[in-house]
């Protein structure tokens, strides 16, 4: 009997196959990753524990945002574009005005004695408020934060805040730590 | 004299194919590494709120999601057109969260747990009032890190 030939298998089809799977994970992929702003919430406080000591007015950034969306800046309607620079100027005080927070001196690993602004920035919002209205001034005051932090990175080290080694990020957080506090929502507008 | 024959005069060469199916097949595996499959089928309405100092959650291992917004049609004439709150594949309540978080945290590696971020994924025109029970649900639950999802704006200025 003559031996037959060996056929070769028809790959043809394969790609086919290969096409067939290829669509099926794109059509299933979800590429984007998550994305968000990034907040730590305060620990519950135990019901007999004394309230904290006031903080004294002058430290104390008040930002209220009603059910209307409409912003309240230490006691002044503010437009949500002009907030990012009060809180710079807030946080900064370049004049060391009265009115603006008091300074501390601290000693920041790498830097030695450096003054840190006293001043918490307190938001309240109410229960009616949208969140796109909250998350912007959350957003507004991240970047006021941010850009303190690169101007304050690129004066000391002569390097962009992200381009920072951790140590020398930490020090620099520690120059302007995020200091946002939020108080327990209001419920004024009756939604 | 002629040696080398002349090839066909005329009429196409076929393409050689084979190697098509080593090129899809790579397409193939950088999609199958790259994708990550819809956990939830979400029952509620999302248009992402927007903002411009975006952190990406790097860790997903480390993330429990909490969406909250107005039910699909489908399911408005069961749970209304109220803002909702999502857990997994089922509609519930604030009062439900502090057992989903537990859960959550029960399901991680033990040296993560204290790494986890909660991503609060809500419509942009839902109400703070439902954001700020979710909140508190999340203090009590001791779940401090929190991350409230938003898409990058188009830059404004």
């Amino acid at each position: 009997m003559a031996k037959r030939e060996l056929q070769e298998v028809n790959a043809g089809s394969m790609a086919d196959i290969a096409f067939l799977l290829l669509i099926f994970f794109l059509m299933t992929t979800t590429m984007d990753s998550d994305t968000g702003l990034a907040r730590t919430l305060p620990p519950i406080v135990p019901e007999d524990e004394p309230p904290p000591p006031p903080i004294k007015e002058r430290n104390v950034f008040a930002v209220l945002l009603n059910s209307q969306n409409q912003l309240l800046v230490e006691g002044e309607p503010m437009d949500i574009s002009e907030l990012k620079d009060a809180a710079k100027e807030f946080i900064e005080n370049p004049e060391r005005k009265d009115n603006l927070p008091e300074f501390k001196e601290i000693e920041v690993p790498l830097l030695g004695t450096v003054e840190v602004s006293k001043g918490v920035i307190s938001l309240q919002s109410d229960r009616g408020t949208e969140y796109q209205a909250y998350l912007m001034v959350q957003n507004e005051l991240a970047r006021a934060y941010n850009e303190l932090r690169q101007e304050f990175a690129r004066k000391k080290f002569g390097k962009d805040y992200k381009d920072l080694d951790e140590d020398e990020m930490k020090a620099v957080r520690m120059v302007y730590p995020q200091k946002i506090s939020e108080a327990e929502p209001k419920n004024v507008g009756g939604k | 004299m002629a040696k080398f024959k002349k090839s066909r005069r005329g009429g196409q060469q076929a393409i050689n194919t084979a190697s098509l199916p080593d090129i899809v097949f790579m397409l193939l595996f950088f999609f199958m590494v790259s994708t990550t499959m819809k956990e939830v089928d979400l029952k509620v309405m999302i248009k992402p709120a927007q903002a411009t100092e975006l952190v990406k959650l790097e860790r997903k291992e480390l993330v429990t999601f909490i969406y909250v917004g107005i039910p699909n049609k489908a399911f408005q004439s069961l749970y209304g057109t109220e803002p909702r709150i999502q857990l997994n594949d089922q509609f519930a309540t604030v009062d439900d969260i502090q057992s989903y978080i537990a859960q959550a945290r029960d399901n991680m590696r033990e040296s993560d747990q204290a790494k986890m971020i909660v991503s609060i994924k809500a419509d942009r025109e839902c109400p703070m009032g439902i954001i700020t029970d979710i909140k508190q649900a999340l203090r009590k639950a001791a779940a401090l890190k929190i991350n409230y999802s938003a898409n990058q704006k188009a830059d404004s200025n």
